[in-house]
């Protein structure tokens, strides 16, 4: 059995305490006042920073969708001065938002990395898939961290409730009341789903069914070891996973308009939640590899060979280019159709995350593709983990491009918000994965397709130790 | 080939035929030939064929496609004729690029797919009206059948492949 070792124990606290100082630093050091605002940008300006630089620039084009029509106004006339009172009120929105977003951006990238791997190990109960077996309990394990992530996500979702933050536009003050200065008729008259109580309740029930089944599986798996009960356990953890992935791709989809989408109420489409969950599925594959890789070299998983590696590489190399297929169709159709309520989306993004934007196609799409197309080279760990790096930092990237735009525009930046976050949810994410699989038996007994899964055997690849008399 | 005699040995099983061409290949004899119904796993291993190169020509016309289409659209839509269609920008081949994905998939696609498929056959020497080359019609039912060159150990061989659970050993003049 695995043991969590105490040094990569104290390196997951050491992550969390070191991620838990930077995110309060970074909430301490958020202006409180409009005049702390102006501070924070004059000293952006007379650094020559190219974000104070270029906010001139994009300002009167792209704004802050729940004030548009004010602004615009406003900017007519004025938008070569900073002075302006409402664009300071602006900014300074902005600015207020940058440590929460920082936190949301990892929040919701270690969330849907723990709920996808729950719903892709759904799939391979579903799909009675012979090869993935062995890998069951590396999965139950990652998907751990779905306990933690959700308690902080039901505590964003108070602080949200409770006005302590302003990610959401349509949630802030007066959007839906006629005689307010920011009413906003688009918003209201989406306010039939988008309104506060309906949100928050949606976001619980979303957690609370996703927790319910890890629970539940987790329990009747490490159950299956030992029941010996003609396959029952086996089947009801089927017929639950069946119904699992129904549930999860309905809550998968209302979670992406609830959770992502709705940071821009303005803008809709249709993909949008496919797109979401091709991003988060190539995470997952990754992740379960990159913790496959980790847990084996230290000998944890015996019975995972070259060629269970290669096939989780295959899905990675698959799933890279299934999101750059979402993410270019819904590019692509709405430059080339050029709607104005659809185009701001990009237009924001284009111009205020050019790097960000297109860095994420070479390093989700471009690099994956080249290094992991090489069957040979799906078996080696070393490329798999290289390749997963550049994977995961990229959804990392695409992750952040979805959010920013809509909480703090052009106020953008990667400092230590950023990476305290990340930081934060890697530790925690560390510590729930390994104790969590240190928690039960590393090979799950019990399965019917064991057997097929220890054997499993990609057909031209030369394991270590082993020869074709092997696989009879 | 002053040596233009061969075994036949048949058998009747994809597991017997992978384990006697494994026997054969341990005594040192060259296995010049295996006929099967159907393809058999790690025969190929077995015979110690080289694998193959189809995959890396494909990666090759794969990008002579994309080349091709990234040519012919900033040829014809950039450089001979930059029409103004519908607003979209044409000064240059990077500002009206994601309406020419499509054909750039495709293409590499087309030229991946159908040159490598052509390589196949031509490599294979496949074409209509070529004459079949199976030595004995019941390898395309249900036979299988290992071919050896005999080089005076006729004697040996045909003792080997008995034992191995040949159901038929014939030695024939090669053409």
């Amino acid at each position: 059995m695995y043991q969590f070792s105490g040094k990569l124990k104290i390196f997951s606290i050491a992550l969390i305490i070191i991620g838990a100082i930077g995110i309060t630093l970074s909430f301490l050091n958020a202006p409180s006042s409009i005049e702390e605002a102006k501070e924070i940008i004059a000293l952006q300006a007379s650094h020559g920073d190219e974000h104070g630089g270029s906010h001139d620039k994009v300002s009167s084009e792209v704004h802050h969708n729940d004030v548009v029509e004010e602004h615009s106004n406003a900017h007519g006339t004025a938008n070569e001065h900073h002075d302006d009172a409402s664009h300071d009120e602006h900014v300074f929105h902005q600015l207020q938002n940058k440590p929460w977003s920082a936190f949301y951006v990892s929040l919701i990238f270690f969330l849907g990395i723990s709920v996808v791997v729950l719903a892709f190990y759904a799939a391979q109960r579903v799909a009675q898939a012979g090869w993935s077996i062995v890998l069951f309990r590396v999965m139950e394990a990652i998907t751990a961290n779905l306990v933690p992530t959700a308690i902080i996500m039901i505590v964003i979702v108070i602080t949200a409730v409770l006005h302590y933050n302003h990610m959401f536009p349509w949630m802030a003050e007066g959007v839906f009341d006629k005689t307010s200065p920011n009413y906003d008729a688009i918003v209201d008259g989406k306010s039939w789903w988008m309104n506060v109580p309906g949100w928050a309740i949606r976001s619980v029930i979303y957690l609370l069914l996703w927790n319910a089944y890890r629970w539940f599986i987790r329990k009747n798996s490490i159950k299956e070891d030992t029941a010996n009960d003609n396959y029952k356990t086996y089947k009801l953890n089927y017929n639950v996973s069946v119904g699992f992935i129904f549930v999860f791709m309905i809550t998968e989809t209302l979670m992406a308009w609830d959770w992502i989408m709705g940071l821009d109420p303005h803008w809709f489409s249709t993909l949008f939640a496919w797109y979401v969950l091709a991003t988060f599925l190539v995470c997952a594959l990754t992740v379960i590899a990159l913790v496959t890789i980790y847990l084996r070299s230290k000998g944890a998983l015996p019975a995972v060979n070259d060629s269970h590696i290669h096939d989780l590489a295959k899905f990675m190399f698959g799933f890279s280019v299934f999101w750059t297929y979402l993410w270019f169709a819904q590019f692509m159709l709405i430059w080339y159709a050029d709607i104005p309520e659809e185009t701001t989306y990009f237009v924001a993004r284009f111009n205020e995350y050019k790097l960000p934007f297109l860095a994420m196609v070479g390093m989700n799409f471009v690099f994956p593709v080249l290094l992991l197309l090489n069957s040979d080279f799906k078996s080696m760990p070393w490329f798999v983990i290289i390749g997963g790096v550049v994977i995961l930092a990229g959804h990392y990237i695409d992750v952040f491009v979805m959010i920013m735009p809509a909480t703090v525009g052009a106020q953008w930046s990667f400092g230590i918000a950023e990476f305290s976050s990340l930081l934060f949810f890697l530790g925690i994410f560390i510590f729930a994965t390994f104790s969590a699989f240190a928690k039960a038996n590393a090979i799950p007994s019990g399965n019917p397709f064991l057997e097929e899964s220890e054997h499993y055997h990609y057909y031209n690849i030369e394991h270590r130790g082993e020869g074709s008399g092997d696989h009879h | 080939m002053e040596s233009s005699k061969v075994i036949h040995a048949f058998y009747n099983d994809d597991e017997v035929v992978l384990d006697a061409v494994k026997a054969v290949k341990a005594d040192g004899h060259h296995v010049e030939e295996v006929f099967c119904p159907f393809p058999v796993h790690g025969l190929d291993k077995a015979m110690g064929l080289a694998p193959t190169r189809l995959a890396i020509t494909a990666f090759f016309y794969g990008i002579t496609g994309l080349s091709f289409a990234i040519w012919m659209t900033n040829y014809m839509m950039i450089q001979d004729w930059p029409q103004d269609i519908g607003g979209k920008p044409n000064f240059s081949w990077f500002t009206n690029m994601p309406a020419f994905v499509p054909i750039m998939f495709e293409l590499t696609v087309f030229f991946a797919a159908h040159l490598m498929v052509i390589t196949f056959y031509m490599r294979s020497r496949i074409w209509p009206f070529k004459e079949a080359e199976n030595p004995d019609p019941r390898t395309t039912d249900d036979l299988f059948l290992m071919e050896i060159p005999v080089e005076n150990n006729e004697a040996d061989i045909t003792a080997l492949l008995a034992k191995t659970g040949a159901v038929e050993i014939n030695v024939v003049d090669k053409h």
